[in-house]
């Protein structure tokens, strides 16, 4: 616009001038460069570019996310994974776009904080301050509908809570609830809904916001620091400059939180195993499944402290944590510009602004000081109240008793207490977290088999996998009386003290078989000791019958071991042929084993013990998981081992077939 | 040229106050806006009126009435330095928009490295099941088959014309994706094979029936029959569109 158009230079530059000459471009990028800063460029004027290049980045990144990403109950976590585990360049795309979305959560409260110290929300700009409101409760709703998308356990959980919180609204809460969860039900509907508002709605309606944003920004012009002392810059370059390196410095920040751990791994010789560098996936959403490591993504942590101070108080509690409160501050804040033009209404926003900040910083600091209290925690110090905490479940006159009578001592060790239920709750919390990394390293893994995830979804897929399953079956239905637990563990003996049944670890192999043959162990609580068989002839035959050098040589226990390990299908391949013959000729036997139990047509009769055939094996366990009193276990001899396969008429049984399987499959280690 | 306003400054003429962010534009030929007539050259001046930026363009002769006041102090800029700042902001500001968009690209560019399942025989029925009368019979290919991230276990994948003639114990493969651009071929009766979507006609072993929009015969599939009658059919997909039958990647 500067330069005469006389139609001379290269071809370049007579295209620039065309089309100078018809839209006026030139004009355009002037007006957008040359803007004044009054003062000079400055380093804290950056926060809105590195906000506008953060959003972008957003936008450029979910636009290649978008071509990969499905939103559906079956498909949203499955191409998640896909986009993380199998993609070239998933993992890097995906981080970049997750932790983006947290630095623009970090980069709008150091815009807000910038504005409201330098006064530049007053008058003219208070519109374009309300706008600035806006925009950020806007970025907040991206921040949340986009956490739900990969529909993980942490994603599904956080966000039932948050739309639970939506429907404590007065009067129009549970339909609120209902449009946003797309129903009464989380599931297709909720992701399909929360995409097109975490991609369609909110970043159009952003784009509209930051759009006038902008324009008024340029229209008021830059917010000068006072008092201006220096000469007056220009933007571009001396403040584009300082924006720019400012973009490169967050962009980098979120790269290294992505590949540093990469190169660790690295630098420690270790293969990187790309599909788990940059964000995170849960396991797949499960409703039937306890999540205890949900916790919201770390910026809303204060919100979900701060609702635990109204714990107690009910659904009027969560209405003043979740909504009243909240709502008040942002009102507060879009009165800042009006109390700006009080005489201490200036100071009194930029103290509210930090002292909103600083609860919230103390907030989130007490929300992680909870989670994670046990790994700072002077365990040592509360050691002998967390003994007396365990032994007495807390109760004071049972500690009272526990020190002998001692007052002071109680109370002192009462006054611990608490402390000692902290550290539990954040062990708790912490052994969550790594089950719930533990799920979603094997959900990935069960994915990337070559057949791939079952069309009904990975959650099928995790459902019927008895590595991750197994153990979860056994802790609900089993744990109560049998332990899991390998006997040479250092915590054997406190747990077998426990139990109640036998000890089922490595049950079916031929250490297992060992123990049971042991006179030491058979009575003991690994086996027999805490059943009701601890009298029984098993025991007895093994303490007494089978120490009888002249009948049972060494020889001959050892083959009948090696026989009932080969029997689960545990046998030694190296065992010798002979060996395991010789065994099952002795498990057979009627002057032996088979004089009370049934071995494969040894023509014993079911009834007086366990049938041995197949003993261990996959069939044989879910036979007994599923009804112990049948004749080919324990009959009427059954101590208290409910049948789990079995039910009343019209009435379901414990556990399903399937389930039952399961628990065989994983006590077999089979997966 | 984009110009620093601060430089334009200089321009200013003799004894006269300029602010300093505006810009001398010498008259020459401009179209107006409307009538597509040309203006007059008449010199002109813009003003950059600052913090309100939208820029003012007047007739040079107006300039005097623009009050010293205008004029405001700025930083003085050294040319050198400016340069360097500026090719530090395109090269900061490339860097860090790179690689949002590589990683974008490098992820969108995946599908290039995926190959389709390799040509395989997979059975597809028993020969008592294709009768001996020489009419093409249709048949469902049954494969197992992973689709990104979902496996289907078991699945017809595509469909294929079986054929053979009296007492033969020879069978005929055709695949019923059309040489033209891939639409199912459908059988018309018994007398022909009929695309429906540009209506290529084949004869009943595959040939072309001139004229067609086909540029070649129906493709042919490599097949076995086993020794109990079990028929074999060696799946694969052609380009289609030209006149070579050539395996599509
Ligand atoms: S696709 Fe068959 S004729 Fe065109």
């Amino acid at each position: 616009m500067s330069q005469p158009s006389d139609g001379r230079g290269g071809p370049l530059r007579r295209l620039a001038d065309f089309l100078d000459d018809r839209t006026g471009w030139r004009g355009l990028v002037h007006e957008a460069l040359y803007e004044r800063v009054p003062g000079g460029a400055r380093w804290r004027y950056v926060w809105g570019s590195t906000l506008v290049f953060a959003f972008m980045t957003q936008v450029i990144t979910g636009l290649f996310l978008w071509a990969s990403y499905s939103a559906s109950a079956q498909t949203a976590w499955e191409s998640v994974w896909y986009i993380q585990h199998e993609m070239s360049g998933g993992w890097l795309l995906r981080g970049i776009h997750h932790f983006m979305a947290q630095a623009m959560v970090v980069l709008l409260a150091l815009h807000l904080l910038q504005v409201v110290i330098d006064g530049a929300y007053k008058a003219p700009r208070e519109v374009n301050f309300w706008l600035g409101l806006v925009l950020m409760m806007l970025v907040l709703g991206m921040a949340l509908t986009g956490y739900l998308l990969p529909w993980d356990q942490k994603g599904y959980w956080a966000t039932r809570v948050a739309t639970n919180l939506a429907g404590i609204v007065p009067v129009i809460g549970p339909s609120l609830q209902k449009l946003v969860v797309g129903g009464p039900d989380y599931g297709h509907q909720t992701l399909t809904r929360f995409f097109a508002l975490h991609a369609g709605f909110l970043p159009a309606t952003l784009v509209l916001f930051l759009v006038v944003h902008l324009a008024l920004f340029r229209k008021h012009g830059l917010h000068a620091r006072q008092p201006i002392t220096r000469p007056d810059g220009m933007f571009w370059p001396d403040q584009l400059l300082k924006d720019v390196v400012a973009m490169l410095a967050v962009m980098a920040v979120v790269l290294g939180v992505i590949l540093v751990p990469a190169a660790r791994t690295m630098l420690a010789g270790g293969e990187v195993d790309w599909g788990h560098a940059g964000a995170e996936l849960g396991a797949p959403a499960d409703p039937s499944q306890p999540y205890a490591a949900a916790r919201p993504e770390w910026y809303f942590l204060f919100l979900f402290q701060f609702l635990k101070v109204f714990e107690g108080w009910g659904a009027t509690g969560e209405f003043l944590g979740a909504i009243l409160v909240p709502g008040l501050i942002m009102g507060v804040m879009f009165l800042m510009p009006i109390l700006g033009n009080w005489k201490l209404g200036h100071r009194f926003n930029v103290a509210f602004t930090l002292g909103i900040m600083a609860g919230v910083a103390v907030l989130t600091g007490l929300a992680l000081d909870e989670d994670y209290y046990s790994l700072w925690a002077d365990k040592a110090k509360v050691a002998e109240a967390a003994k007396l905490f365990d032994e007495t479940g807390g109760d004071e006159a049972k500690l009272l008793a526990a020190v002998g009578g001692d007052q002071a001592k109680a109370a002192a060790i009462a006054g611990q207490f608490h402390t000692v239920e902290k550290i539990r709750r954040s062990e708790a919390f912490l052994a969550a977290v790594k089950t719930a990394r533990a799920d979603a390293a094997r959900a990935a893994e069960l994915a990337g088999r070559p057949e791939r995830i079952p069309p009904g979804g990975a959650l099928e897929l995790v459902r019927r996998d008895p590595l991750s399953q197994g153990p979860r079956l056994f802790a609900q239905h089993c744990a109560s009386c049998h332990a899991h637990v390998d006997p040479a563990a250092p915590e054997a003996a406190t747990i077998l003290a426990k139990s109640s049944a036998a000890n089922l670890h490595a049950f079916g192999t031929a250490a297992w078989m060992k123990g049971l043959l042991d006179p030491d162990q058979v009575a003991g609580p690994a086996y027999f000791g805490n059943t009701a068989h601890k009298d029984g002839d098993m025991v007895s035959f093994v303490q007494n019958d089978l120490q009888d050098a002249d009948s049972w040589k060494p020889a001959d226990i050892e083959a009948v071991i090696a026989a009932m390990a080969a029997e689960a299908g545990h046998g030694d391949p190296q065992a010798p042929a002979a060996t395991v013959a010789r065994g099952r000729e002795l498990v057979a036997s009627d002057e032996r084993c088979g004089s009370c139990h049934r071995f494969r047509d040894n023509g014993t009769d079911l009834g007086t013990a366990c049938d041995l055939t197949g003993w261990g094996g996959r069939e044989w366990l879910v036979g007994i998981i599923a009804d112990p009193t049948h004749e080919r276990f324990y009959g009427d001899t059954n101590d208290r081992m409910p049948s789990f396969g079995k039910a009343a008429e019209g009435s379901v049984p414990r556990l399903t077939n399937e389930q039952i399987g399961l628990i065989a499959d994983w006590l077999r280690g089979e997966w | 040229m984009l110009r620093e306003p601060a430089l334009l400054a200089s321009e200013a003429r003799d004894g006269e106050a300029q602010p300093a962010w505006s810009e001398r534009r010498p008259g020459g030929p401009k179209r107006t806006s409307g009538d597509g007539a040309w203006a007059a050259p008449s010199p002109q001046l813009t003003f950059y009126f600052l913090p309100n930026s939208r820029p003012v363009t007047i007739p040079e002769s107006a300039a005097s009435s623009v009050t010293e006041s205008i004029a405001m102090r700025i930083e003085p800029s050294d040319s050198r330095r400016g340069f360097l700042a500026k090719v530090a902001a395109v090269a900061c500001g490339g860097i860090a928009t790179l690689a949002p968009v590589a990683a974008g690209v490098w992820a969108f560019l995946d599908p290039l490295r995926r190959k389709g399942a390799a040509a395989a025989f997979l059975p597809v029925t028993d020969l008592a099941a294709i009768p001996d009368d020489g009419v093409p019979r249709q048949f469902a290919v049954i494969a197992d088959r992973v689709d990104a991230w979902t496996g289907f276990p078991r699945e017809p994948i595509g469909a294929v014309y079986l054929r053979r003639d009296k007492g033969s114990r020879e069978v005929e493969a055709l695949t019923a994706t059309c040489p033209h651009a891939g639409c199912f071929i459908e059988l018309e009766g018994t007398r022909c094979f009929r695309c429906p979507c540009h209506n290529s006609t084949f004869t009943l072993d595959g040939g072309i029936v001139q004229p067609s929009p086909s540029p070649r015969p129906m493709d042919a599939l490599e097949c076995r029959v086993g020794e109990n009658g079990e028929v074999a059919v060696k799946w694969e997909n052609f380009r289609t569109g030209i006149a070579a039958k050539e395996a599509s990647i």
